[in-house]
């Protein structure tokens, strides 16, 4: 007998990638739909006041209109709350802003009016005809003024147990006794996600009280379950359609206006309709990772243990919406430091809400932490790797449980080796080529690994292969690609007989693709479906053969498409045969989130970045010259695509650390970065060969696959790193991303 | 966007002619301007007189000077083998410009006649005097991090973004015009203009008139070149700001030399001081400096463009040093 071929850990080519690239995927705005028509979105022109009135006559004139709608004549949607009752709940009907409802106006850009009409160009030129009045009140839209009025995120007020409220272990606020000092501040400005795909969505009332969305979303279930609830319609009415999502990073993760808007669109006009956000508008009602400020304050002994850490953070939120996210959870359990405080608040803002962005706030937190390490280890006269050495973790001092697996140490010797780090020198601009100084730089990232409920659904079709379905995205990691390496290891065939689709909301229950937890979730409800599929199989197989039906179950051997049995050379199914013989074989499960090991253990992944930058000595230019990420993520399906996971998520650490940058100008309250000439995002040459490693060791407690997640620790501290080498090269710290050369010359 | 109507014609008479006739009437070239200013509703023909028929299109020498056709591709010129004989900062300077793509739909006029990057001009929500005249300058009290050092005004401080133009002014261009009341030439340091009291005008060019060609005169800046463009990422973005230096050297002592800059201010900014200060000289670092502080004369900032009289003279004397190693 030959052992059948392993898939799980194999580069394995993307199975939709031919269709991807032959432009055969079809994506939210490329449906054509018999009667298809048009929307476009007007916004306002200020951050706060009234709607005083709105001029829709000539829009509505104009050619090819057929609807223009307000808060003066919009359907009422009956499950909708209103808008900013309760900013501290998380809105599970539809976007939290429910436009056309009152004349309110909360940030600037605020859809006021959605116009319909047979063309887009037609919907666009009516859109530019309708005219708001407004009774303009005096907004905020300055974080270092809104900061005055921090406050707790009500979750945190209302629960003590929020991750959200103010932690103290040890002394509170230790680092004054300190010997060795350090308190400085980081500012990270707003930051958009900017897919490469626009937010879209077409969205068909197929019958009065059915609904089908062809939508931009990270999440088929809870996108239905937002729009059921907005229309008061049981969720089996409504359908979601995500088959590919062109990148979101986590701007696809909420349900948002213009969603609202197209299926209000499509109610008045009777008319399937698609509407497309234009890039201005993925700027201001898509979310976007916030505004944050925060001040570190350390201490150390001199021979470099961390004695006090205290972080506080106040990030961005709308005034209509209480966005939390993780900023100092990395501080809590990276170091040993016997003495912690983390303080967290917020800041409402006459903004659009914000969203998670990859890495969410831990990308945001590690900025601050593996920045101040870094200033830290100089005032110590220390290497940063030393000091990360000397205050390494061996349990979670937060909880005090075991990690469930931790390989970081692993990843700083790779890593370390891999970018040359013996070359780095302790004394800033020391190092000199030509015009450009070289300076290297490391930052460490955390991720929780979390593992939620799914189920998948498996069927072996007559032909012998194998369909399996899940509700789950693929927004670009290769989830599809992945379930497919799972469930042909399960099963002993080939990945060219696996079906793996996705993107559907009636397919089986799976969770919003975020936080990096698809793989670690979808992948054990693919391989525990493909056991009972083969649980299946043997049954069938006992059924018309005895040799079957008496042999012990792990005799059973399942390869090459046929069920065998171990020291016995006649008996012998196919899977075909089996599937004919029964008239069709179909099996669900239902995979649980992990329990008990999860209580035990404290499951995360991590990262080490290595950068070496050069920095010219006249212009200030920035260039990444080396990349190295190193992960212990678990075990990996895809070396392939887990390394374009990775290599993505440092792109978006460039383009964090060295220019995104979206500026609102406060007099207005209005954003005057608009479009990617404006708002920069890396290109090609911005990004050099990144070396990506993995430790690849199988967690044994987060699921029976071993893994553990990459998509958040691929962004998260890469931005210190290249701070920390900017640092290095030049004696420059810039505590304010991005790195531009303005702060530097 | 708004109806417009739209004519092709195939020559330049008829095009000049049709866009006299109507007041609201734009040639439209490579459209990689206009028709993104169009979707804004910044501007809006009624009328759009595709010139993509014209030949303007040819790259030839004529008598001792090379002349360029207004329809020549940013890409083909870049590429031309006497452009990067007789020109290599011209090269350079388009090269530095926008990405592939974009200069393979570009054309050398509507490079020229580019608007300025200013977001308050782009979003008709907000102030901007060069859009709507008296509707108050934007940037002057805002956000202006990328606006001018040089020759602004209290109305407008916006600068002008093309890179080719900055090589163009520096290489003593002239730019050949046709119009309803028959042909002229300007020298290209003309054809810009500075803001005043009338941001709106861009430029000196007469209501419907059309580039046809530019020109430059053979020079000695045929080596001795660069083009430097400071931008926050590695490409395809506009100049924070940028210089075009051309060197002619005797051994190490400097005989000519051409300066401009880019990205400081409402036309592309000419050095003529700072390239007196470079005659005679040794190509050396400390003569670039001095160069460099004679540039920056008469340079102010505004909140947020403080850095480039900083960046500034560093970026000149980058561009002179790799000028002379060239
Ligand atoms: C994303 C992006 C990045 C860019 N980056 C850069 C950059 O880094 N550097 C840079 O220099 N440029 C940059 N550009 C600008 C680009 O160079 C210009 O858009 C282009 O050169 C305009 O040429 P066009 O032929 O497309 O002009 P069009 O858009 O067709 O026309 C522009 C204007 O010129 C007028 N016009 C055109 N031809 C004539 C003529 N022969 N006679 C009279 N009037 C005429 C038109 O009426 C119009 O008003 C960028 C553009 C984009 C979109
Ligand atoms: S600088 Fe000029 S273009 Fe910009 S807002 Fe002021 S007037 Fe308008």
């Amino acid at each position: 007998m030959k052992t059948p071929e392993k898939h799980i850990g194999k580069p394995m080519n993307r199975v939709d990638g031919r269709q991807k690239v032959t432009g055969a995927a079809t994506y939210s705005a490329e449906y054509e739909l018999p009667g298809l028509v048009y929307a476009v979105l007007v916004g306002s022109t200020i951050a706060k006041g009234r709607l005083t009135g709105i001029d829709t006559k000539a829009a509505a004139g104009a050619p090819g209109v057929l609807a223009v709608v307000t808060h003066l004549n919009a359907p009422q949607t009956p499950g909708s709350k209103p808008t900013g009752k309760d900013p501290s709940q998380p809105q599970t009907t539809g976007s939290a802003l429910r436009i056309f409802t009152d004349d309110q106006i909360r940030f600037n850009d605020q859809p006021i009016a959605v116009v319909v009409a047979d063309t887009l160009e037609r919907a666009r030129y009516a859109a530019r005809l309708v005219k708001g009045q407004y009774a303009p009140e005096k907004h905020q839209t300055n974080l270092e003024a809104g900061k005055a009025q921090a406050f707790l995120p009500t979750s945190a007020k209302k629960n003590p147990k929020s991750p959200m409220n103010d932690y103290q272990r040890g002394q509170a606020d230790a680092y004054k006794t300190g010997a060795i000092k350090l308190e400085q501040e980081y500012v990270i400005p707003t930051e958009v996600h900017h897919p490469m795909e626009l937010q879209a969505i077409t969205a068909h009332w197929e019958a009065p009280d059915r609904l089908t969305l062809y939508d931009k979303t990270q999440g088929t279930m809870a996108t239905r379950r937002d729009f059921a609830k907005e229309w008061g319609l049981p969720e089996e009415n409504v359908k979601v359609i995500a088959t590919f999502v062109g990148g979101a990073f986590g701007n696809a993760l909420h349900s948002w206006p213009h969603e609202s808007a197209a299926i209000i669109a499509a109610k008045v006009a009777n008319r399937p309709v698609k509407l497309m956000l234009t890039r201005e508008q993925m700027f201001t009602m898509v979310g976007y990772r916030p505004h944050t400020w925060q001040k570190v304050r350390m201490s150390a002994t001199a021979d470099g243990k961390i004695t006090a850490i205290t972080h506080e953070s106040i990030g961005q939120t709308s005034t209509y919406e209480e966005f939390t996210e993780s900023t100092l959870a990395q501080t809590r359990m990276m170091y040993q430091s016997p003495n912690l405080t983390t303080r967290y608040r917020l800041a409402a803002l006459n903004v659009g809400s914000p969203i998670w962005m990859r890495g969410p706030g831990e990308a945001t937190g590690a900025f601050a932490l593996e920045s101040a390490m870094d200033e830290m280890a100089y005032l110590l006269k220390l290497d940063p790797l030393e000091f990360r050495l000397r205050n390494y973790t061996e349990q979670d001092p937060e909880t005090g449980k075991p990690w469930s697996s931790k390989f970081l140490k692993e990843c700083y010797r790779l890593g370390a080796e891999r970018v040359g780090w013996n070359q780095r020198q302790l004394a800033p601009g020391a190092v000199r080529d030509g015009d450009w100084l070289v300076g290297y730089g490391m930052g460490v990232g955390t991720f929780g690994a979390h593992r939620g409920s799914s189920k998948a659904s498996a069927r072996l079709l007559p032909n012998g292969t194998v369909l399996l379905q899940s509700a789950v995205t693929d927004i670009g990691p290769g989830t599809g690609t992945a379930m497919t390496q799972i469930a042909a290891d399960t099963l002993g065939l080939a990945p060219a007989k696996i079906r793996f689709e996705w993107g559907n909301s009636d397919f089986a229950q799976a969770p919003t693709q975020g936080g990096s937890a698809i793989v670690n979730t979808v992948g054990p409800a693919v391989q525990e479906v493909c056991l009972a599929l083969k649980d299946k199989l043997r049954e069938l197989a006992g059924a018309g053969n005895a040799a079957f039906a008496s042999a012990k179950k792990e005799d059973v051997i399942f390869a090459d498409d046929h069920l065998t049995l171990s020291g016995n050379d006649t008996a012998r199914a196919s899977y075909a045969d089996l599937v004919k013989q029964a008239g069709g074989t179909a099996v669900t499960v239902q995979s649980k989130p992990n329990g008990e090991n999860g209580q035990k253990y404290s499951m995360y992944s991590f990262s080490v970045h290595f950068a070496q930058v050069r920095v010219h000595v006249l212009t200030g230019e920035v260039r990444v010259s080396k990349l190295v990420s190193c992960a212990d993520a678990g075990t990996i399906i895809n070396e392939k695509t887990a390394g374009n996971q990775m290599k993505g998520g440092a792109v978006g650490g460039i383009g964090m650390a060295l220019m995104e940058h979206a500026i609102i100008d406060d007099r207005f309250g209005r954003y005057v970065t608009k479009d990617l000439a404006d708002y920069h995002v890396p290109v090609h040459a911005d990004a050099p060969d990144i070396q990506v490693a993995f430790v690849n060791q199988p967690d044994p407690y987060v699921n029976a696959l071993g893994t553990k997640g990459i998509g958040e620790i691929a962004t998260i501290g890469v931005a210190p790193a290249i701070a920390n080498a900017v640092f290095n090269a030049t004696g420059k710290r810039v505590r304010e991303l991005p790195i531009t050369p303005d702060k530097l010359v | 966007m708004n109806q417009f109507q739209y004519v092709r014609p195939t020559k330049a008479q008829a095009a000049i002619d049709a866009v006299a006739k109507d007041a609201n009437a734009a040639f439209i070239a490579g459209g990689t301007n206009l028709v993104d200013l169009m979707k804004r509703g910044v501007m809006t023909p009624q009328k759009l007189v595709d010139i993509n028929r014209l030949p303007l299109r040819q790259i030839e020498r004529v008598g001792t000077g090379l002349r360029i056709g207004a329809l020549a591709l940013n890409s083909a010129v870049a590429d031309d083998r006497l452009v990067r004989e007789k020109h290599p900062l011209l090269a350079l300077a388009l090269n530095a410009g926008a990405s592939p793509q974009l200069r393979n739909m570009a054309t050398v006029g509507g490079n020229m006649l580019q608007r300025t990057r200013c977001a308050y001009f782009y979003d008709v929500a907000m102030p901007c005097n060069k859009r709507q005249p008296g509707s108050g300058c934007g940037a002057l009290e805002g956000i202006n991090r990328m606006h001018a050092i040089f020759g602004f005004s209290d109305k407008c401080i916006a600068v002008h973004p093309s890179d080719m133009s900055v090589a163009l002014v520096a290489l003593d261009a002239t730019v050949l015009l046709s119009g309803p009341k028959g042909d002229r030439k300007l020298a290209f340091a003309d054809f810009h203009r500075l803001p005043g009291t009338t941001p709106e005008r861009d430029t000196n060019l007469e209501p419907s008139e059309l580039i046809t060609a530019v020109e430059i005169p053979d020079s000695p800046f045929t080596r001795h070149v660069h083009y430097q463009k400071v931008r926050e990422r590695a490409s395809y973005a506009f100049a924070l700001l940028s210089v075009a230096a051309a060197l002619d050297l005797d051994g190490n002592t400097i005989k000519a030399a051409r300066l401009a800059m880019g990205g400081v201010a409402h036309k592309p900014w000419r050095l003529a001081a700072a390239e007196q200060a470079l005659v005679g000289q040794p190509a050396t670092e400390a003569a670039f400096q001095r160069a460099a502080a004679v540039a920056m004369q008469g340079a102010k900032a505004f909140k947020h463009n403080e850095y480039k009289l900083r960046l500034g003279p560093n970026a000149i004397v980058q561009a002179l040093k790799t000028a002379a190693a060239a």
